[in-house]
This record gives structure tokens, C-alpha cells and sequence, in this order.
């Protein structure tokens, strides 16, 4: 095993689209070494991305937030703003592991492993986050939900690595949240997730995105659920077609850790519950 | 053996709570346990183990693993003993795997080589070839006409005739005419259930060191519940003398009776034998999920008669045990603890050991006696909701007492049901308002509880401190409880005695720390080597002082004259008889050894209140209370551990803990992370109420508790899920979706 240690993104890329064999990007580790030590994937070639400049920093862009790729599941819960304007999305990165995990894990990570049960990428998608790309020919954006193309898989060519994820500026009157269901109450994965992210005007809905987690092959972005809300004051009828219509998006599986059947319901229960704390934060309530 | 004249009263150091004596080791990260045993040159062992669920094993080449680097030795079969029979057989065929491999983990071949990483590349270039079996691990199923037969021949003489092979043992008791009991019920209930195998989800996995030399001569340091055990089991497997092999056993990161069987030691010592190297094996927690022993799983059917005023008039119970590719499922301790509350005029039940392509079961608290009363109880809940009776007065008015002839067969001696179920209905929790959707679930449950084998030593330094040896692994607080007994018998202070759990070659046999066994049998022994050696200080100041050993009685950790005719002589202090010992006789060493046999059995009543989000499924367990007869507890934090801990684990049991096997009879949950064992957060403070009804079988009194407590948690739990559902759960565990699905088909009539 061959491991690398780039001082920038343009080397870990020239690294990269050299490798023989199975590649990994290392951040904090949490899926990578996992999977080591499992026996599930012995990479060929390791390229830790910790050591390249501002990697670690959550910095102010445009409004919104540049965070950059070792930027820890801890720090981001413990920065004095981010949790402010982006609740879903801290509190979504931060259910995932434990107190030693929150320590190692990033949200690229995080999107990168490619799991349709991600905590983050249903609030990152939510939010309308895109991540930054570089590699061989250069570099491009990307939006979040265009990175998984299938459980263990991205969009990613060969050679690109993900340099930093781009939150979008909060602006007024806006919300998000993120819900998960697990049968327990920590340390588990998601058998169903939902993001949801509110703009309202007044006390109606203007602008709204749903995204579910472990209900298909990869994290949905689902436009009849947000069509749904748009428009109403999130009453009982609007909700009840929420739920319908994220149960309706649903394409999931039958596994160890849930039914079709299961994940269907509970997707749109957690549609409703997610998007009544998303109109409670942006100012619905009041 | 009567209780003596202490009752229970009186005592100094009995009942009260001193430090543990393990717990600086263990804060501090000085306890050795299982893979903290190391060896000079010692070599690193991994074992190649089997994908499929049943395959026959056509060829094992090792050519290439033994080509590697680093790489000292190969066994497979051939490398053991021949001509086992019995359960020797099967506990070398469940070690390494003979023409075929029975279930997703079987052990088939094992590698030494100089690292641990170079044992696992080398254990991935071993080729097995097998061809592949029909397979199965559903107990129905299991034992259903066409079903692929697991072993042929392997049915003892118990079994009816015209049943599938894979049945292997049968059970049948009971009294009284069921039939004649039901048709005096006012009402008579039937239903069926399943729960899924669960594992006993030790923290440690199975770890050791094994040397054995081409002189036959061996040592063995591995973390066990029982060294004797190993130390035979062993011998035979890898054809030694017992008495050649030497155990240690090191602390243990618990066991709750999985650590009562031998995996991994043999392989060890066979690897060793061929490399003539000390092999370290450790399993990892992949392996300790395939391959140790998870407990049964059930199929089970309860009819149940009762009165409109709450006399249950007849009983019956079947239950069908899946137990692995091997016989040996519990299934007599299921049929025998089902009723074994309730005294009852008419009660039947049936049992079967049904093999399957899974592990071999192994014990797991009270092994057998939780699954009976989910069933159980269950019913009876459903028969106090339709009949609107207290399910507390249904059980005290149906409660087995002393003399009551039990579900079994014999009779009880004193017990102390009736005693819980009164301390259950006086609790707070008993009265205390329900939220909205919440339920309440009550549940008693019944453990045997064992004596077996035991010798103790007990020996004085020149100090006057005391070393105490015992052959039962401490795995519930054993060592603070036996110093505690030690002390009240000698009358000096707890902290001057040190507890030992000494190796095979230390003492006489002791059976494994199983069947509750420890604080009874152990506990037992040591009051008895206690005793053993007061007399002998007793007969040192007789000498001294020149009168007869009769006349010296030992009050408060001195000799003294029995009375004003016995002479006038100063106390002699235990510390002052042992600093001149040499020279009056020589060292003083107390023991004793026997079998004891007056286990009392053990009684608890649980009651419990979960939540259920109708939306989810999900189950909050919001307040839990456990009431147990610990006869008497001598040590009572640590007795209030173990019914916490009995009921921490049935929490698991019943709402997400199971095996998973896919359809290609793998298993699909070998993690942690799918093998949903409760986290600290998913529990509320577990209340715990000490009843103390002596057990006339030891001189304190005392009963085990360490599987009881987990006796009724399935009950308990399921009847407070299903009232605050609205809907019966009757298959474990009551995972969401489980939940969901019921309420689904309850809604749709």
C-alpha cells in the first residue's frame, strides 16, 4: 500500500489520476480505515488530503460557508454561526457516530462514501450545498445531489477530489432541518433520512427542498414533495401531501436493517415531522 | 445444610457494600484480560472459516499460505484428536470442521505465522473447495418434511418416531388432565410465538495463548467462565493428559455463559504443537458473532385456562428449539421454567432440540427460561386484559409457594415469588399515571439456579492477612463477595484478605462460574474453608494455652476460652496465632470441597412501561423496575448490577436484537453496528428491589441471581409494548418495523 501525503489539491489529483489499483482519498478515516480493517476494501494507494492548506477551516463566501474537507462533524457543531443559519445541516452531520467519531468524520466523507444512508448529504441537498472539484483538466462545481450515482459510487472521474462543499447564504426567512430514523437512539445508520429546507414569505411557503436517505439507491432530491408545501401555510392538508409524496418517491429495499414496506411509511412521517421544525425555525411559528 | 445461627442478621461484613477489588486494575487499564497474555517468540494464529451455510468440504490446500513469510504452521482436523465420541465429538466438530462445513463460520483450517497481519493474508490463501449443500436456519423449518437433514443419526432415543432427523431430543412433562383444567376455564387462550437468537454481546471477545511441547506438557491462558472446563475439554480434543495441561484463566470482559464453551483454545494449542511456538488467537467480533455460541431460537405454542376470578385452571406449552448444527438447544429448561410460577393442577409440556445450519447455541443466562416466559406471560397478560383482572393479584393468586408441587415436578422448598410479587404491588411504579401511549408490562420469571463442583483454599500469611483461592471466574463480583464471607467467618477486616481465582494446577476441579452457581457454591466453599481454618487456629491456642480444642471458641477474629471453666486466658488475635505458626504446627491452610446441591431457586417479578410512536414503530423503555429473592445478598451493589444488568440485556432481546441470516443462510449482522444492543442512551435508570428469602441450602442464605434477572425482561417488556400499542406482539424482537407491520394488519382487520 502506497500512502501520500499532497500539500495541495493539484498533486493529490496528479496522484490520484496516476494510481494503480484501488485508490482512496483519507480525510478522518471513518469509512476508509473501517473498511480496512473489515476486509472490505484494501486500498492500493491512500492520499491524505488533511495536510493541504485551509482544509480545515469553515470560512465565510458569498454570504454562505466555504467548509473545507477535514473539517470535523465537532467543529462544525461547536462554530459560534454556522449551527445558526444552517441547523439541519450541523445537526445532521452531527448524529452521525459517536463522541470519538465526531472528532475524525467530515461531511465529504460523508458524500464521498457514497451510501444512500449519508446523515449529511439529504440536509447538504437540501440546503442547495455544492461541493468543488479538482482534478487532471482542471477544476468544477458540482451540486451535492449530482455526486452519488449509486450505493459506493460518485461522479467523481478518476483523478478528481472534492476540495471544499459550498453552503449557499442563509438569507431571511428561512429554515432547514434533518430527521433520521434509527431503532435506537445513537451510534446507528439511517434507515430513512429527510432533509428539508423552507423559505417562506409571510406565513406561507415560497421556496421549499426535500431530500430523502436510504430509500433508493442514492439520496433523493424530491421535487413533488417540495411542490407540496410551496404555497401553503404548512397546514394539515399540505403536510399529509408531503408525507404522501415523499412516500410516493420512495424506491427502497428490503434489508437487515428495514422493509420496503418500513422505509415507505416512515419516509413520509419523517417529511412531516422534518418539515415542521424547518417553518418553526424560519419564523412559521411566530 | 441448614441455614446457621447468622439468619439474617447479625452480620458485619455480609450486606454491606465495600470497594471492589478488581477496580483499580480495571480503571486503570492494568487488568490482563484474554488478549493482554503474551509470550517470548510467541507466533500470531488466524482461522479460515467457512462462507457457506453448508458445503462439503472437498480439498484444503495450504501449499501457498505455507510458502509465505513469516508463516509457521497449518492445521485442519487431521491435527487433532481421533476417536471422540460424545460431546467431545461435537465439540471438536464445532472447533474445526471435519468433511463438512455446517454453518457461516465454521471453522475449517487455522494458520500461525510471525505477525497478526501475516496470519490473516496467510489464512486468505488457503483454498477450501466445497460443493455446496441445501441449507436452512428456521426452526419450523428446520424440522418440516423435505427440510435438508443437518447430521443423520443424530436423534437420541427420546425422540418419537415418524420425526424429521433433524430433531434430535425430545421432552415431555407435566401433571394433572389439561383437557379436564380447560374445560373448567371461563375462558381458554391460544397463540403462538417466535423469537429470534440473540448473542450474549460480551464486550471481550474470546481471546488466548496456548503453548503445548512435543513432551505432551502444556500451558493454556485464555479468558474463560470455566478453566477446569478447558483444561479437559482440551486434553481430550488435542490428546494430552489433563493433569499435563496447565489453565490460567485472566479477567474476563464478560462471559453471561457464552464463555462457558471452548472455541478457540484448541486451535491454539494444536498450532503450537506443530510450530513448537507459544500461539496467541484472538477472535475478532465478526467471529465471535459466526462463530461462538448465540442462544436458541424458538417457535413456541401456549394454551392457556382460566377462571373469570383469575384461577388459571390448566396449562400447556410447546416448544421448538433451534440450536445450531449440533444437539444441545434447551429446550428442557424452556418447558421446565415456563409454568414454573404458577402452581397449577394440570399442566403439559413438550419440548424439542431441532438441529440447524447456524452455530452451536450456548448458554446465555438462564438459558431457555426468558424465551418460555415471553410466551408464557404473554398469555396471561392477554387473559387479565379480556377477563379486566390485576395482572399482579392473577399471579399471587396463582403463585407457586413453599410445598406447591412445581410445573416440573417436584416440590418447592421455600421460595420467595409471593415475597416479589407483594414488593411489586407496593412500589411506587406499581401506582404511578401512564402518559399517552404508554403501556405498562408485568412479568414474573424463573431460574433453577445450580451448585456443581467446588473446592476452595484458603491460606494465612505470617501478616495475619489472608489469601483466598477459588476455581470459579469472577464474572458478577465474585471475588468482593467470597472476601466478604471470608471475613465475617474469621472476623477480621475485608480489606485483609486477598481473592485469588487460582489455576487448574492450584486446586481440585471446580465446574464452570454457570448456573448462578458462584456466590452459592463458591461462596459456600469458602465459609466452609473458613471454618476449616478457625478450627485449626482454635486447636494452635488450645496447644498454647494447654487445654482442649473444644474449649476455645473464635469471637471477633480471636481465640478465646469457650468460658470461666475453660481458664483465664487473654484473646489471641487470628495475626498473632499466624506470625508464630511455624513454629506451632506449621502453615495454616483452610479448605473445602464438595458438590453442594441446595441451590435455592430464584423468583422476580419485572414491571415496565415503554412508549411506542404508532407513526415509527418505535419503542422507548421510559421506567423499569426489577424486584428478585437474592435469598440473601452479601455483597448488595453488585447484586443490584446483576438485575440491572439482566434487565439491560432483555431490553435488547426484546425490541432489536436478533440474527439476521439472508437467504443464502449467511449471516448478515456481524457487527455491532447491525447487532443493536442497547446504548447507554437507550435505557432509563433501572430501579431494583432486593428481596432477601433465605435459602435454607446455604448458611447465609443466600440464591443466585445472576440469570433471573433476565427471566422475565422479554414478558415484561412485550406486554407493556403491546398495551401501549393496542396490538399483540408476539414474535421478538419488537423491532419498528416489526411494530409497524402489526399495527398495519390490526388496521386492516
Amino acid at each position: 500500500m502506497q500512502y501520500h501525503t499532497p500539500g495541495s489539491f493539484d498533486d493529490a489529483a496528479t496522484i490520484a489520476a496516476k494510481a494503480e489499483g484501488v485508490t482512496r482519498f483519507l480525510a478522518g478515516g471513518t469509512d476508509v480505515l473501517v473498511q480496512l480493517r473489515a476486509d472490505m476494501v484494501t486500498p492500493d494507494v491512500l492520499i491524505d488530503i488533511k495536510h493541504i492548506d485551509g482544509v480545515s477551516d469553515i470560512a465565510r463566501e458569498d454570504g454562505g460557508w466555504r467548509i473545507g474537507v477535514a473539517v470535523t462533524g465537532a467543529e462544525m457543531t461547536e462554530h459560534p454561526e454556522l449551527d445558526k443559519e444552517w441547523p439541519g445541516v450541523v445537526e445532521a452531520m452531527d448524529l452521525i457516530g459517536s463522541t470519538q467519531i465526531q472528532g475524525r468524520a467530515t461531511l465529504v466523507g460523508n458524500l464521498c462514501n457514497g451510501s444512500p444512508a449519508a446523515d449529511s448529504v439529504p440536509a447538504m441537498i437540501a440546503a442547495g450545498a455544492s461541493v468543488s472539484v479538482v482534478g487532471p483538466d482542471g477544476s468544477r462545481t458540482i451540486k451535492v445531489e449530482d455526486v452519488p450515482t449509486g450505493p459506493g459510487r460518485t461522479s467523481l472521474e478518476k483523478g478528481e477530489v472534492v476540495s471544499a462543499v459550498h453552503l449557499p447564504a442563509r438569507g431571511d426567512n428561512g429554515g432547514d432541518a434533518y430527521l433520521r430514523f434509527i431503532p435506537r437512539t445513537e451510534m446507528d445508520i439511517a434507515v430513512v433520512g429527510c432533509g428539508v429546507n423552507l423559505r417562506l414569505d409571510g406565513d406561507r411557503v415560497a421556496e421549499a427542498r426535500v431530500s430523502l436517505g436510504a430509500v433508493a439507491p442514492t439520496v433523493l432530491l424530491v421535487e413533488e414533495a417540495a411542490q407540496a408545501v410551496i404555497g401553503t401555510t404548512l397546514d394539515a392538508a399540505a403536510l399529509e401531501a408531503l408525507s404522501a409524496a415523499a412516500s410516493a418517491a420512495c424506491k427502497p429495499i428490503n434489508d437487515k436493517r428495514g422493509t420496503i414496506e418500513f422505509r415507505t411509511h416512515v419516509a413520509g412521517v419523517l417529511a412531516k415531522r422534518a418539515a415542521k421544525i424547518a417553518y418553526d425555525r424560519a419564523g412559521g411559528a411566530k | 445444610m441448614a441455614p446457621d445461627g447468622h439468619g439474617t442478621n447479625g452480620f458485619k461484613v455480609v450486606g454491606t457494600r465495600p470497594n471492589r477489588p478488581d477496580g483499580v486494575d480495571k480503571v486503570t487499564g492494568r487488568a490482563k484480560f484474554g488478549a493482554d497474555a503474551a509470550a517470548p517468540g510467541m507466533l500470531h494464529a488466524a482461522i479460515v472459516r467457512s462462507p457457506h451455510a453448508h458445503a462439503k468440504i472437498l480439498k484444503i490446500d495450504s501449499a501457498k499460505a505455507e510458502a509465505m513469510k513469516g508463516v509457521k504452521a497449518v492445521v485442519t482436523r487431521a491435527d487433532f484428536a481421533e476417536g471422540l465420541t460424545g460431546e467431545n465429538w461435537n465439540i471438536l466438530e464445532n472447533v474445526m470442521a471435519s468433511d463438512t462445513a455446517l454453518y457461516d463460520g465454521h471453522a475449517v483450517a487455522a494458520v500461525a505465522a510471525s505477525t497478526p497481519l501475516a496470519a490473516r493474508d496467510a489464512a486468505k490463501l488457503i483454498e477450501v473447495e466445497y460443493e455446496l449443500l441445501p441449507h436452512v436456519t428456521d426452526v419450523d423449518k428446520a424440522m418440516g418434511s423435505g427440510a435438508p437433514v443437518i447430521r443423520t443419526g443424530a436423534a437420541d432415543k427420546s425422540v418419537p418416531e415418524g420425526m424429521h432427523p433433524n430433531v434430535v431430543r425430545y421432552h415431555e412433562s407435566g401433571h394433572g388432565d389439561v383437557e379436564k383444567g380447560f374445560a373448567e376455564a371461563d375462558l381458554v387462550l391460544e397463540d403462538s410465538f417466535k423469537t429470534e437468537a440473540t448473542h450474549q454481546g460480551y464486550i471481550e471477545p474470546h481471546a488466548c495463548l496456548a503453548q503445548l511441547g512435543p513432551d505432551g506438557k502444556g500451558e493454556v491462558w485464555c479468558c474463560t467462565q470455566g478453566h477446569f472446563n478447558v483444561q479437559k475439554v482440551c486434553a481430550a480434543l488435542v490428546g494430552t493428559d489433563a493433569s499435563q495441561l496447565r489453565v490460567t484463566p485472566s479477567e474476563i470482559g464478560g462471559g453471561f455463559g457464552g464463555k462457558t464453551v471452548v472455541f478457540i483454545e484448541p486451535v491454539a494449542l494444536a498450532l503450537s504443537r506443530k510450530a513448537n511456538r507459544p500461539v496467541k488467537l484472538v477472535m475478532s467480533r465478526s467471529e465471535v458473532f459466526r462463530a461462538t455460541g448465540p442462544t436458541a431460537s424458538t417457535s413456541m405454542d401456549i394454551k392457556i385456562g382460566m377462571t373469570r376470578d383469575g384461577k388459571i385452571t390448566a396449562a400447556q406449552g410447546v416448544f421448538r428449539l433451534q440450536g445450531g448444527a449440533f444437539p444441545g438447544a434447551p429446550m428442557e429448561f424452556t418447558a421446565m421454567c415456563a409454568f414454573a410460577p404458577y402452581a397449577l393442577e394440570n399442566v403439559h409440556q413438550v419440548g424439542y432440540d431441532v438441529m440447524s445450519n447456524r452455530p452451536k447455541q450456548a448458554a446465555y443466562r438462564a438459558p431457555g427460561s426468558p424465551m418460555a416466559a415471553f410466551a408464557v406471560e404473554s398469555v396471561v397478560d392477554q387473559l387479565c386484559n379480556e377477563l379486566d383482572l390485576d395482572p399482579i393479584e392473577v399471579r399471587l393468586k396463582n403463585a407457586s409457594k413453599e410445598g406447591t408441587k412445581a410445573s416440573f415436578g417436584p416440590k418447592f422448598d421455600r421460595i420467595g415469588l409471593v415475597e416479589t410479587l407483594e414488593a411489586a404491588k407496593a412500589h411506587p411504579h406499581h401506582k404511578a399515571p401512564l402518559a399517552e401511549g404508554q403501556g405498562r408490562g408485568i412479568s414474573c420469571g424463573f431460574w433453577f439456579n445450580h451448585g456443581g463442583e467446588t473446592a476452595v483454599s484458603l491460606a494465612l500469611s505470617e501478616d495475619g492477612t489472608v489469601s483466598l483461592s477459588v476455581g470459579t471466574p469472577d464474572i458478577g463480583g465474585s471475588r468482593a463477595s467470597m472476601g466478604q464471607m471470608a471475613a465475617e467467618e474469621l472476623g477480621i477486616p475485608y480489606e485483609k484478605i486477598r481473592t485469588t481465582v487460582a489455576d487448574t494446577a492450584t486446586l481440585g476441579y471446580n465446574e464452570i462460574s454457570h448456573g448462578s452457581r458462584v456466590t452459592y457454591a463458591s461462596g459456600l466453599a469458602t465459609i466452609q474453608a473458613a471454618r476449616d481454618t478457625v478450627q485449626k487456629l482454635c486447636a494452635r491456642a488450645a496447644a498454647k494455652w494447654g487445654i482442649d480444642e473444644d474449649a476455645v471458641v473464635w469471637e471477633d477474629g480471636c481465640a478465646k476460652p469457650s468460658g470461666p471453666n475453660a481458664g483465664e486466658f487473654e484473646p489471641l488475635p487470628l495475626a498473632r496465632i499466624a506470625r508464630s505458626m511455624g513454629r506451632t504446627g506449621g502453615p495454616i491452610v483452610g479448605h473445602f470441597e464438595a458438590t453442594p446441591e441446595g441451590a435455592g431457586v430464584s423468583f422476580a417479578t419485572h414491571i415496565v412501561d415503554a412508549e411506542v410512536d404508532k407513526e415509527t414503530g418505535q419503542t422507548k423503555v421510559v421506567r423499569y423496575t426489577v424486584v428478585q429473592d437474592a435469598g440473601k445478598a452479601i455483597h448488595p451493589t453488585y447484586v443490584e448490577g446483576q438485575f440491572q444488568g439482566g434487565a439491560a440485556q432483555g431490553i435488547g432481546w426484546a425490541l432489536n436484537e436478533e440474527y439476521i441470516y439472508g437467504e443464502d443462510g449467511r449471516l448478515q449482522n456481524s457487527l455491532f453496528l447491525d447487532y443493536r444492543i442497547p446504548v447507554a442512551s437507550d435505557l432509563p435508570m433501572i430501579d431494583t428491589v432486593i428481596v432477601e428469602v433465605p435459602n435454607p441450602g446455604h448458611p447465609y442464605g443466600v440464591r443466585g441471581v445472576g440469570e433471573t434477572s433476565i427471566c422475565p425482561p422479554l414478558a415484561a417488556i412485550a406486554n407493556a409494548v403491546s398495551n401501549a400499542a393496542g396490538v399483540r406482539l408476539k414474535e421478538l424482537p419488537m423491532s419498528p418495523p416489526r411494530i409497524l407491520a402489526a399495527l398495519a394488519a390490526q388496521a386492516d382487520g
